[in-house]
């Protein structure tokens, strides 16, 4: 029995006493974390909101002593495209996990092209990256036209709380992307079975509360005026 | 798979690659009973260090009007202690038991991610030099352990200084979060079959509970230091009043982590007391459930009390009202746990071994603390005793006579396990009594001095004020701490290779830890125990003690793991290998991720001093580093 074990040692599943994986449980804990991070840097933002002593202003439009006229620097039209495309990959991120899940399940008798596409782990997790890489763009492209507006990290608190609160989400979408795009390579070099479920759940759990504290903060910052 | 060219599981040509001893072994351990040491001495270095520190701002204020160091050096000086002690050498203390106990207490095999257990002590120790080796050139932090913005921000503190202490916080936050994570999973995973939440050793429960206190209170100071970060290198606005930022904010977001810091510190403690009082009172804990329901309410009250310590800014009258309440509501839990050690003690078999008058030695010296908290929870008391040394008197009876006496109790107590020798006795019982009298004639005076006015951090004072007395007293009883000490290393040294040898059960305990070999073989349990109650090996060894405790009958639970049999003393002796148990592989990579953030951090250094490209090249080098580290250790194989 013993000998059986030491020769297998990749067939010996560990105990757990939940029955579930310890990066399952090590990953809840990490965005518990994280709740904690966004909650101090939201908070921030919101202690800081309308106690800018210069502007350029979120909401409101703001006539520098020199004469100069800043419009209000928000553009909620663009960002609620940037917005959609992030909440849309996480479908995309559900369909790759599930994608994932059933690979070994029995194919139906007629492949439609229907079932092949929603069966394609590959695309799906392309899409989700593709969709993160073009909300960081979005985000790239606002970053640059508030600077050339007149507003940077340094202007004003709107400007250093913005900035840091946005950009740290950012980071966490750039991670986030990197992570999908090891999968996706991980797929592509030896592919992706119903074993590897769990790393592909892991990172949609994250995957999932990015974009959810984006829900947060696109309400907060951008819609309450 | 079940061919015959297949790998061992064990695969003895790593081992004998790496082996078990020298430097390098060290290095590349995942073992947690090995961590745990390392965790042990490092902050057993960081406490000395930090106690030299101490020993030198008492001196300088033995005597009124005395220039044993300037005042500038008096202010790193203040700052190192009180950072050392609390990030450097309590916590660290803390993760030593939790490294090398929480394992054998919930009967696993290890922690649930080994190579990020090393990380984490890696990054402790790397960080740990950051801030500290800055002292010897005389740029150590200098803004007080809390590090107030705007004091903290460039135009007030232009130095060096405050960078190694903002980036020496963020670094040692990675470790403790990461090790946060990874006992979380351990305590809620790895327990044995019957090990269910409300059987587990106390010290256990109040890990677990330090966890989440580490895992929610962490990131708060991580954003703080940020916006210091960048209002110090890239100009911005958080802590720049011209800019109409709130002198506030600091103080909010630092104490929102720092309070939850204070049970961070001290719960560990109670822990391990919770351990020592049952052990040679020889009867179970009194009110197990209510210990972990209050060390449960301590906990998350801990989040609610954190502007008591910002009375004297004039939060108005209904803050300080909530926040007086809330600080007063938590005496209770913490009295409950008073009184529920003394009732374990009261009508038991008391054998007064160094371990239990520590034990005792907290019951007694936390209480003075809690009760002079109690005392400044009131808002026009505090205003009198902000700022002055009543506090410091407080903190230090929470502190010393809280953590460092649970602490040294438990070094004591486990040590036999730790080492397979005992520590003396004699020696510990003279540790024991110097360091009492010592820490008393240190600190009580200070409720004195304080209450004369007597500020805190004032590097001198002139003479006729009525403090001379009390601070003299306090100098000498700091050398009664420091002599309590040399005798405290030198027992330390001497028993590692001359105490006497300990046997499994050391002490006549009831845990599980102590059905295993002293020290435990690298695999801890060769045969994963069956638990049916809350103390396994008393049902073992003397079923009377625990007559009166819930049991459950070991054939009532699914045992799904083949390893797990009946709760019985393991005689040890034989290898992993010869046992068939796999064993994660020595590994290089967490140490050298841990040194990637360092290289990180350092980079920012040289943005200070305005060589923008250099930190760039040095921060980039090192995050390279640190994501190919990453992806190596990903890819490899754990065991």
């Amino acid at each position: 029995m013993a000998t059986a074990v030491a020769h297998e040692p990749h067939e010996h599943a560990h105990y757990t006493t939940t029955g579930l994986d310890h990066r399952k449980i090590a990953i809840w804990a990490f965005i518990g974390s994280e709740c904690m991070l966004f909650a101090s840097l939201i908070s921030t933002y919101l202690i800081y909101k309308g106690r800018s002593i210069v502007g350029p202003f979120p909401h409101e439009a703001w006539t520098s002593p020199d004469g100069h006229v800043f419009k209000p620097i928000l553009n909620i039209p663009v960002t609620s495209q940037s917005t959609f495309v992030l909440l849309m990959s996480s479908l995309a991120m559900v369909l790759a996990l599930a994608a994932v899940e059933n690979r070994n399940k029995p194919k139906p008798a007629r492949i439609t092209l229907g079932y092949r596409i929603l069966s394609s782990s590959r695309l799906w997790l392309g899409m989700t990256a593709l969709m993160g890489a073009t909300f960081l763009g979005y985000q790239a492209f606002e970053f640059t036209s508030f600077v050339h507006e007149g507003l940077t990290i340094r202007t004003n608190l709107f400007g250093s709380s913005f900035f840091t609160l946005t950009g740290f989400h950012g980071a966490h979408v750039t991670v986030g992307v990197l992570w999908l795009l090891t999968l996706l390579a991980i797929d592509f070099k030896r592919g992706l079975t119903p074993k590897d479920a769990l790393i592909v759940d892991i990172c949609a759990l994250y995957w999932h509360f990015v974009d959810v504290v984006w829900i947060a903060i696109f309400t907060l910052v951008y819609l309450i005026k | 798979m079940a061919t015959t060219a297949a790998a061992p599981a064990f695969a003895p040509g790593k081992a004998a690659e790496y082996g078990t001893s020298g430097v390098w072994s060290w290095i590349t351990t995942v073992d947690h009973k090995r961590i745990g040491a390392l965790y042990l001495y490092t902050a057993l270095f960081f406490f000395l260090f930090g106690g030299i520190e101490a020993g030198i701002i008492r001196w300088q204020l033995a005597l009124p009007n005395q220039h044993v160091v300037s005042a500038e050096m008096y202010n790193q000086l203040f700052t190192m202690h009180g950072t050392t002690m609390i990030f450097l050498a309590v916590m660290p203390l803390s993760a030593a038991f939790f490294n090398f106990l929480i394992p054998l207490q919930i009967g696993a095999r290890d922690v649930a991610f080994p190579r990020l257990n090393a990380f984490s002590y890696w990054v402790y120790v790397l960080g740990g030099l950051f801030m500290t080796i800055p002292i010897f050139f005389n740029a150590a932090p200098n803004g007080g352990w809390f590090g107030y913005a705007p004091l903290t921000t460039m135009q007030f503190s232009g130095g060096l200084n405050i960078d190694f202490w903002v980036m020496g916080l963020q670094i040692l936050g990675i470790s403790s979060l990461a090790a946060a994570f990874n006992f979380i999973t351990t305590i809620i995973n790895m327990r044995a079959p019957g090990m269910t939440l409300m059987r587990m050793p106390m010290f256990t429960w109040m890990a677990f509970v330090v966890q989440f206190l580490l895992v929610l209170a962490f990131p708060v100071i991580t954003i703080a230091l940020v916006f210091l970060l960048f209002d110090r290198f890239f100009g911005t606005n958080f802590y720049a009043i011209a800019a109409g930022a709130d002198p506030l904010l600091w103080q909010h977001l630092f104490w929102v982590f720092g309070h939850p810091e204070v049970y961070i510190l001290i719960l560990p403690a109670f822990g391990l007391v919770s351990e020592i009082l049952p052990t040679y009172s020889r009867k179970p804990l009194f009110g197990y459930n209510v210990m972990v329901y209050s060390g449960i309410m301590i906990g998350f009250l801990g989040f609610g009390v954190w502007a008591h310590h910002m009375f004297s800014v004039g939060m108005g009258a209904m803050a300080d009202t909530i926040f007086a309440l809330t600080t007063m509501l938590i005496g209770i839990p913490t009295g409950v746990k008073i009184f529920n050690w003394i009732a374990t003690m009261w009508g038991g078999q008391i054998r007064f071994t160094t371990a239990m008058k520590f034990g005792i030695g907290l019951v007694g010296l936390f209480t003075i603390g809690g009760i002079s908290g109690v005392m400044h929870s009131s808002p026009p008391a505090d205003l009198q005793q902000t700022d002055t040394y009543f506090i410091v008197a407080h903190f230090h009876y929470v502190l010393f006579g809280g953590s460092i006496m649970g602490i040294f109790g438990g070094i004591y107590h486990y040590f036999p396990k730790i080492t397979g020798r005992y520590l003396d006795e004699k020696l510990g019982s003279w540790h024991f009594w110097i360091n009492f009298i010592g820490m008393n004639l240190t600190f009580f005076p200070m409720h004195y001095s304080g209450m004369l006015g007597m500020p805190r951090r004032v590097y001198t004072y002139d003479s006729g004020q009525g403090w001379e007395t009390f601070n003299l007293m306090s100098s000498i009883g700091t050398v009664l701490i420091v002599i309590g000490t040399a005798i405290f290393v030198v027992n330390f040294l001497r028993s590692r290779k001359h105490g006497a040898i300990a046997p499994n059960d050391a002490w006549g305990a009831g845990t599980l830890e102590w059905s295993i070999p002293s020290p435990p073989p690298d695999y801890n349990f060769a045969e994963i125990p069956v638990v049916t109650s809350r103390y396994p090996l008393w049902d073992l060894k003397s079923p009377d003690k625990t007559a009166g405790i819930a049991h459950s009958a070991p054939d009532s639970l699914t045992i799904t793991d083949a390893h797990a049999v009946p709760m019985h003393e393991e005689t040890g002796g034989k290898t992993a290998a010869q046992l068939g148990i796999p064993m994660p592989f020595p590994t290089v990579k967490p140490a050298i991720a841990a040194l990637a953030i360092i290289v990180m951090f350092s980079g920012l250094l040289f943005m200070h001093v305005g060589k923008f490209s250099v930190a760039m090249a040095v921060t980039l080098s090192g995050a390279v580093l640190f994501v190919g580290t990453l992806y190596a250790w990903l890819t490899s194989p754990l065991e």
